[in-house]
């Protein structure tokens, strides 16, 4: 995911920002504690945003292993599902976690980035349903998965229904 | 009771709370959001006191949900050492001796956590306690909740599971 979403896939030099990447920006603009332990914006699009954050010795969990502390993840996919959220061509006003669940696959490397990747899978009128990766080098062998619910307010356009299944008889 | 066996109970007590001190002075992260335990005997609560830093939204102001959640974390991870601290400390001299150089067993590894936000965290401190539901020979089970004005309606909630370090039979590292 390393394109913004909106363009057919002629990417210009420098291609103004989309208007998920901006209100994915806005999002992390306005979160002060996502700024205080360095996370940045990585790329958006509708329904996804990646986000990364580089090691930081103030943020280790564990003296021994010296790993970035559980809940430095747990910020880091809190915000990546927030900011996926709005990047909706549904344009809440605002969003909230209600749960998230987080899984660790395998344990994080010290002294290295660390970044995540958040989906909406489905949207409700009230809800989105995201899922997420926190990662080094390859989301598919990730550090962490995560499964989250969050409730959005002010959706300026109603969430497309999902496509119905075809009817064999027709 | 004599006077020497009064002060022999108090630095008995000073020592625990030494050692609960030193546990959390070991974790970047807890010092880094300014977290504090406070111990009734192997009870611990945790308090986070408010800071600007801490925010997410700021038109609230509400604590940012990853704070939350990293508090109940810590909260959790915290008790379930503390726990295997005081198990030393118990046991033997050896194990008192060592507790006191600072010499904790391997902090426990976080395998899943779940977290059900309730209502916003607001511009005050943040307590939680956590229930060990049960503690096995390696994974522990383990539930947080997280409140402010009100025990009885918390702002946060968690359920999670850690991978506790390997001891031998007396709890030594």
């Amino acid at each position: 995911m390393s394109q913004d979403g909106d363009s057919d896939g002629a990417a210009g030099a420098n291609p103004p920002p989309t208007e998920a990447r901006s209100r994915a920006g806005a999002l992390l603009e306005g979160l002060p504690f996502a700024r205080e332990i360095g996370i940045e914006l990585i790329a958006a699009k509708d329904g996804e945003a990646e986000l990364r954050i580089p090691y930081d010795a103030r943020l280790v969990g564990d003296p021994a292993s010296g790993v970035l502390h559980g809940g430095v993840v747990t910020s880091l996919l809190d915000t990546c599902g927030g900011a996926a959220v709005m990047t909706s061509p549904t344009r809440p006003l605002s969003v909230a976690t209600l749960d998230l669940r987080i899984d660790y696959m395998r344990p994080a490397t010290p002294r290295a980035p660390l970044f995540a990747r958040a989906r909406c899978f489905r949207e409700t009128s009230l809800i989105t349903f995201v899922t997420a990766v926190a990662y080094h080098d390859d989301p598919d062998s990730p550090v962490a998965t995560a499964i989250g619910a969050f409730l959005v307010e002010g959706r300026k356009r109603a969430p497309r229904e999902p496509a119905p299944e075809k009817d064999a008889s027709s | 009771m004599n006077q020497n066996r009064l002060e022999a109970i108090r630095e008995r007590e000073a020592a625990r709370d030494a050692a609960l001190t030193r546990l959390a002075e070991s974790v970047p992260y807890i010092g880094f959001l300014g977290a504090q335990f406070e111990r009734m005997g192997d009870e611990l609560t945790a308090r986070l006191p408010f800071d600007q830093r801490l925010i997410g939204n700021p038109l609230l102001p509400a604590i940012h949900g990853g704070v939350t959640g990293s508090f109940l974390e810590i909260t959790a991870i915290t008790q379930l050492a503390w726990d295997q601290a005081w198990a030393l400390i118990e046991a033997n001299e050896a194990g008192a001796e060592a507790i006191a150089r600072g010499e904790f067993p391997a902090m426990p590894k976080t395998i899943d956590i779940s977290v059900d936000y309730l209502r916003s965290g607001r511009a005050r401190d943040l307590f939680a306690r956590a229930i060990v539901a049960k503690r096995g020979r390696r994974v522990a089970n383990v539930r947080v909740e997280a409140w402010q004005d009100e025990r009885d309606r918390p702002i946060a909630t968690a359920h999670a599971h850690f991978l506790l370090a390997e001891t031998t039979a007396t709890g030594a590292p």
